[in-house]
């Protein structure tokens, strides 16, 4: 995965200013910044939700724009804070749709192999979503992107609507498929924490720009200039002061 | 009661008609609305552009609406030829389809609008193409969001197609506009029935519909459309079983005389074994287009109407110069053929309580001249600016000491108290008989006539069979006889007849 120079701009607003970047193969890269900073711009251009207005995105060494979109779906799944499942359709049928519109039929095994691949029931498979809660919504979201076996996960934000302990669990399922899976992943986020918990490299943006590029260790040495400690600092100020209660109360 | 029940069950060819052109007008708006709907929700500005024109269309009256497609129909034959209706379903169905785009339209693009953001995310994140998406996600999603739409139109569009009734459709209207001339009222109420419990009964099946696409039940809204389905095609069966060529279809006007004269005319043909049909009601305007068309096969008309209206002519040769005129130019122009003369006139004409009369010693316009300017005279609204007042007024020299305006009925009242001491009379108007009045010669025949003449169609002109079975009525109805058949009708309480049982007391008066 490669960014070369990729920019896109509304009007004359720049969202994303010129990002050259690579992502080698097998990696968990975060993607970090303050709203508003053009990360989730820059996700999208992988899948083309979003076009690059100036420059180019690589996938695989073949510039995405040129790439049949229905096949890149395919090979890109695509995790989202609103999760977006269908509404009218089952879980099953939810996790069916990617191949389905390739034209290939998912085996009900398959689907039941998907779900406990999120460790849901594969009976859920018949349910309709608006009977699921929210981390159960997300997980089915996940199994939806892993239906297609794909090569590369984005996700936006992917677990910003869910409670902290479902937040926590899903996020360390997700990396915990990513190994089992041989996944290459990029997750948006805003939450620091969650970056260099679950990253092998955090990539910081700020108004358009790649202002960060280190591995969880050497932000937390100090290293990636101001913004990027700033981020690191909220954490890492949270936990002192929580440790710190802790030896008062002990 | 069991009046109304009577009538209700002999509306069958007028549902089946209403059915057919409803469905069929909802259907049209559903084949323009969807698409454009989709169209809107891709495009802001034909978003905006599709629902103000729908608005405005939806702030045009629907009679209006209805009567202004003959005029469109008509210039629109200069590229579509001659053969183009311009009355009757055509017009019908174009008018009633533009009222039910609205509902449609504007339900179609709010659920659009209103789809769940992330849900359309998905759609694109997962690979679907534009028609995917649209199919597999946003039709389902919105799909009781447009049913709840076209419930809207088909209860509007039920209840708008009986004003269909106006420009040649049958309907349901036929009975409401026929009860409103003659005050009939179970005839009002069982074509207002009628047409509400149709109304009543779609709407519940496509709320069935409308409730199964929103649970996602394919039995549920399987059942709502399967016997929508079926009233429509019984409609049409109906219809296709019913509509025979050799039916005469006999036309009238919005008023009493028309109605009385219709029923006469069919029970003529029915008694010479035609099968007739009645389209009761028409515009006065579309009435002589209608029978032009062959849209109907007859009609009564008068000779200063046709006159003004369709040979735009506003001099006065006299009354036999003016029929023979029209005859000779329906024969040339249209190919309507006019049998002949009903032997009365329904023409305007001053009249005068008798004793007023006698005290003044005037029975004719040339006596009036030199009292006029110390008697009031009462017209209808449009009296005083139509050219039949124009010529009196300058044939005779006429002046009045005052001049003013009543509606119809409240001018005889306006006679009657002394208010007004003469007024613009019609000539056929039972009033004229029951109140005794003196209708005043007119020697130097400033007054337009306006002989009521028998119209056959193109259709059936050269049909020997149907004018010899017509001809006994020719000359035959003086206009004594046609005001007391029109008293009959047009009053309150006991004696009022409804126009055939008047139809069948007339006949009977004039020997057939």
């Amino acid at each position: 995965m490669t960014f070369e120079a990729a920019e896109r701009r509304y009007g004359d607003v720049v969202a994303v200013a010129g990002v050259d970047c690579a992502i080698e193969a097998g990696s968990f890269v975060a993607l970090v910044g303050s709203s508003g900073s053009g990360k989730s711009t820059l996700l999208k251009m992988v899948n083309t939700l979003v076009s690059p207005s100036g420059g180019r995105v690589l996938f695989g060494g073949e510039d995405v724009t040129t790439l049949r979109q229905a096949q890149l779906r395919r090979r890109v799944g695509y995790v989202f804070q609103g999760i977006g499942l269908f509404p009218h359709f089952t879980v099953g049928e939810n996790i069916a749709i990617g191949p389905r519109l390739a034209g290939e039929k998912l085996s009900s095994q398959r689907i039941a192999e998907l779900l406990t691949l999120v460790e849901l029931e594969p009976e859920m498979a018949g349910r309709m979503p608006d009977e699921l809660s929210g981390g159960q919504r997300q997980r089915v979201g996940v199994a939806r992107a892993l239906a297609g076996d794909p090569e590369l996960l984005i996700m936006d934000e992917p677990f910003g609507a869910l409670d902290p302990i479902t937040r926590d669990a899903l996020g360390e399922k997700v990396r915990e498929l990513h190994n089992q899976l041989g996944l290459t992943t990029i997750m948006v986020t805003h939450d620091m924490a969650e970056a260099l918990l679950l990253a092998d490299r955090v990539l910081v943006m700020s108004f358009g720009e790649l202002v960060a590029d280190h591995t969880p260790r050497e932000l937390l040495a100090g290293e990636g200039g101001e913004i990027a400690q700033g981020l690191v600092a909220v954490p890492r100020d949270q936990a002192e002061r929580l440790a710190a209660m802790e030896g008062r109360l002990a | 009661m069991s009046e109304i029940w009577t009538i209700l069950l002999g509306l069958g060819d007028k549902l089946a008609a209403h059915v057919v052109l409803a469905a069929s007008a909802i259907g049209l708006g559903i084949l323009v609305a969807l698409p454009l709907a989709v169209w809107a929700s891709r495009s802001q500005a034909v978003a905006r552009v599709a629902l103000g024109f729908a608005s405005l269309v939806q702030t045009i009256p629907a009679l209006a609406l209805l009567a202004l497609f003959f005029p469109i129909l008509l210039s629109l034959r200069a590229v579509f030829g001659e053969d183009l209706p311009t009355l009757g379903f055509l017009p019908a169905l174009l008018a009633l389809a533009l009222y039910a785009l609205l509902p449609i339209l504007r339900n179609a693009v709010t659920a659009q609008a209103n789809l769940d953001p992330g849900v359309l995310e998905a759609a694109d994140g997962v690979g679907m193409t534009g028609w995917q998406k649209l199919t597999l996600v946003e039709a389902p999603l919105a799909a009781p969001f447009i049913m709840a739409g076209i419930r809207t139109a088909s209860v509007w569009t039920i209840g708008a197609a009986t004003l269909s009734t106006t420009i040649g459709q049958p309907s349901l209207g036929d009975p409401i506009f026929a009860g409103l001339q003659t005050q009939n009222w179970a005839l009002v109420l069982a074509g207002c029935i009628a047409s509400a419990g149709l109304a009543l009964i779609v709407d519940a099946l496509l709320g069935l519909v409308e409730r199964g696409f929103a649970s996602r039940k394919r039995w549920l809204w399987g059942t709502g459309l399967a016997a929508v389905a079926l009233g429509v095609v019984g409609a049409l069966a109906y219809q296709s079983g019913g509509d025979d060529e050799d039916t005469i279809v006999i036309a009238s006007k919005q008023f009493s005389e028309q109605y009385i004269l219709a029923q006469l005319i069919g029970s003529q043909l029915e008694a010479a074994g035609y099968s007739v049909e009645y389209r009761d009601g028409l515009g006065s305007a579309v009435v002589h287009s209608a029978v032009a068309s062959s849209s109907i096969d007859i009609s009564v008309d008068y000779t200063g109407t046709i006159w003004t209206n369709e040979l735009d002519r506003t001099d006065n040769p006299g009354r036999e110069a003016m029929y023979e005129t029209i005859v000779e130019w329906e024969r040339e122009t249209t190919g309507v053929r006019v049998l002949g003369r009903l032997g009365f006139e329904n023409a305007y004409a001053f009249a005068m309580r008798a004793d007023r009369a006698a005290q003044l010693g005037v029975t004719s316009l040339e006596d009036l001249v030199p009292v006029g300017p110390q008697l009031t005279v009462g017209g209808d609204p449009e009296f005083f600016e139509r050219p039949e007042w124009v010529s009196v007024r300058d044939a005779y020299g006429m002046r009045f000491g005052e001049t003013r305006n009543f509606s119809p009925t409240f001018m005889y009242n306006a006679l009657r108290s002394g208010e007004a001491d003469v007024i613009s009379a019609y000539t056929s108007d039972g009033r004229i008989a029951a109140d005794r009045l003196v209708v005043l010669h007119d020697p130097r025949e400033a007054l337009p006539s306006y002989d009521a003449m028998l119209m056959m169609s193109p259709r059936i002109a050269g049909d020997e069979d149907i004018a010899n079975a017509l001809r006994p009525l020719i000359g035959a109805i003086s206009v004594e006889d046609m005001r007391e058949a029109n008293f009959a009708v047009d009053r309150e309480g006991e004696g009022k007849l409804s126009p055939a049982d008047a139809a069948a007391q007339l006949a009977g008066k004039i020997g057939l």
